[in-house]
């Protein structure tokens, strides 16, 4: 089974094997609002834990989407340039960001677990 | 509305509100040297008719270029402006009408913008332009900045005859983003290898088209080699009648395209307010800077005009915003659309050849002036002499006859000696052959 776990910006990130699938949660959709733009990163760009990677744009704003791990970039999901709507349709799913050759793996210790991240929001309202 | 002027108390209030002390302590960071140490010399109060008599002795000392034989231009051009747009754009709702947050109460105003937008993409050759920017220098700088982002390179090339102040705004916007800029020498006669200067590092290189001594170039060649450098090609157009004629930036396949839009629907205003144009490709529009009018429908399916793509800008997107500019050059926009509309496509057309036929007869008659070396082969309504001696006294002189002969090379570049025997001329559809007839003579005694 893979591991998913989740930031405090709302970003997750699904394990498998060496590579980190990533994309914005589900609470991150609801409260964007309709997806209308997604800014990817290039491929083979390195990003570092915590800093930006993309930008995801909605009708109210426009938000970065920060790496939760650091890592190479080896895939980006080019169906959001045409269908940014599947962002909100599937968050976790069909509305995934980037894919990271993950440089260190011990980063997502610093991350949470599902039942970590649902308390979190739900200590937001 | 009522004027409410400060206090005294009022201004020590907000002084110590910000921890100032003087009112002058705000303006520390402009130079000593330019400071008016000195109160202004008017005196406290006049009537009515003595103020229209003075001020009309004050205005009496200009020398019109609406009323001379005049052949300014470097960026400011004089054109025939109809009756009917200073008499459209007076109306109340354009007028006092501000940034069209409002869609509800600003249909008006935005159609007037997505119109202009419609207007700038088409005679440029590119797929979207924006509501507008300041003036054509700025325009230029942000075009710089937007190349810089979409590369994520810093180093700007700037053309030879890119105008010497367009040049100075890009290269104040660079150095206080840490950018850099490579202004290539003054280039009178376009001979420089623009593409033998890419590399890595280079976000774009920015031309002016018809450049700022007059040749006018195709830039298809430095667009490809630009892309296959990574780095984009910037075209600046400071002249935009010339677009009914000259090959459009898009069709060199330009990236963006920065330009002044003043010739149409605006008056040269001693440089101001004018007009910046902005246009770019599809692909590039999300890191494009400034206002976007869009067209759409509401819930009843009927056609509508919005603010659009305002998550680029600055009060949405904060610091990471496109661009500081959060407004646009509202009035001249529709001024420029208003005559835009008037000549319609044909007679946008009749009018770049106009001003063309108008300047070959001013080259053709100049270059028999003795002693003249004209320097611009290829040229729209612009051209270049190489006079036998210094070309600033020679203006004033012809100035003090009545014929505004142009501008000096001295009074662009100041600092290179070697440009100060130029001399820079337009010629539009008001030039008649009497003036260049007077221009001839005056300059054939002038330089005697």
């Amino acid at each position: 089974m893979s591991t998913v776990k989740y930031t405090r910006d709302h970003e997750w990130v699904r394990v498998e094997g060496d590579v980190a699938v990533i994309g914005i949660t589900d609470y991150a959709q609801t409260q964007l609002g309709d997806v209308v733009y997604v800014e990817l990163p290039e491929l083979g760009r390195k990003v570092e834990q915590g800093k930006e990677a993309a930008v995801v744009e909605s009708v109210k704003a426009a938000s970065e989407v920060y790496a939760p791990i650091s890592g190479e970039v080896i895939a980006v999901n080019d169906v959001l340039s045409g269908e940014p709507g599947k962002v909100n349709l599937d968050p976790m799913g069909e509305g995934w960001f980037l894919k990271l050759r993950m440089a260190d793996p011990k980063e997502l210790d610093a991350l949470m677990d599902e039942k970590s991240y649902s308390g979190f929001v739900e200590g937001l309202h | 509305m009522r004027y409410l002027p400060l206090t005294d108390t009022d201004r020590r209030e907000m002084l110590a509100a910000i921890g100032v002390d003087s009112v002058a302590a705000l303006f520390r960071d402009v130079p000593r040297g330019v400071w008016l140490e000195r109160p202004v010399d008017l005196p406290l109060a006049k009537g009515e008719i003595e103020v229209e008599r003075a001020l009309g002795r004050l205005a009496a000392k200009n020398l019109p270029a609406g009323s001379v034989p005049s052949f300014l231009g470097c960026g400011v051009y004089r054109h025939h402006l109809p009756a009917a747009v200073d008499h459209l754009i007076q109306r109340g709702e354009f007028l006092t009408s501000y940034t069209p947050y409002q869609p509800e109460i600003s249909q008006g105003t935005l159609q007037s913008l997505f119109e202009f937008q419609t207007q700038v993409a088409l005679i440029t050759g590119m797929d979207v332009a924006n509501a507008s920017m300041y003036d054509g220098a700025t325009a230029c700088a942000e075009a710089m900045m937007m190349a810089n982002r979409l590369t994520r390179r810093h180093k700007a090339i700037l053309a030879g005859d890119l105008h010497p102040h367009y040049c100075a705004t890009a290269a104040t916007y660079a150095r206080f983003a840490g950018h850099s800029v490579v202004e290539r020498p003054p280039d009178p006669t376009a001979e420089d290898d623009l593409a033998a200067l890419l590399d890595g590092e280079t976000s774009c290189v920015v031309v002016q088209n018809p450049g700022c001594f007059g040749h006018v170039r195709d830039f298809s060649a430095l667009a490809a080699a630009c892309h296959r450098a990574g780095a984009l090609l910037v075209v600046v157009v400071t002249e935009i009648v010339s677009l009914g004629l000259v090959k459009p930036p898009g069709a060199m396949d330009a990236d963006i395209i920065a330009g002044e839009g003043q010739s149409l629907g605006n008056p040269m205003g001693f440089g101001g307010p004018h007009l910046g144009l902005f246009a770019t490709r599809e692909k590039f529009v999300r890191q494009m800077p400034g206002r976007l009018a869009g067209q759409t429908v509401d819930v009843d399916g009927r056609r509508g005009y919005v603010l659009t793509l305002s998550t680029r800008e600055q009060h949405i997107r904060r610091e990471k915003a496109t661009s500081n500019i959060c407004t646009n050059s509202g009035l001249c926009a529709l001024a420029f659309t208003i005559h835009l509309a008037l000549l319609g496509e044909a007679g946008y057309v009749r009018l770049a050849e106009l001003n063309h036929a108008r300047a070959a007869a001013m080259a053709d008659r100049l270059a028999r002036v003795p002693g003249v070396t004209l320097l611009t082969q290829s040229f729209f309504n612009e051209i270049a002499l190489r006079l036998p001696r210094l070309a600033a006294p020679v203006v004033d002189a012809l100035a003090a006859r009545g014929v505004l002969a142009g501008v000096p090379g001295g009074r662009l570049w100041p600092e290179r000696p070697e440009l100060a025997d130029l001399l820079i001329l337009a010629a539009t559809e008001t030039t008649t052959e009497d003036d260049i007839e007077a221009l001839a003579a005056a300059l054939a005694e002038g330089l005697r």
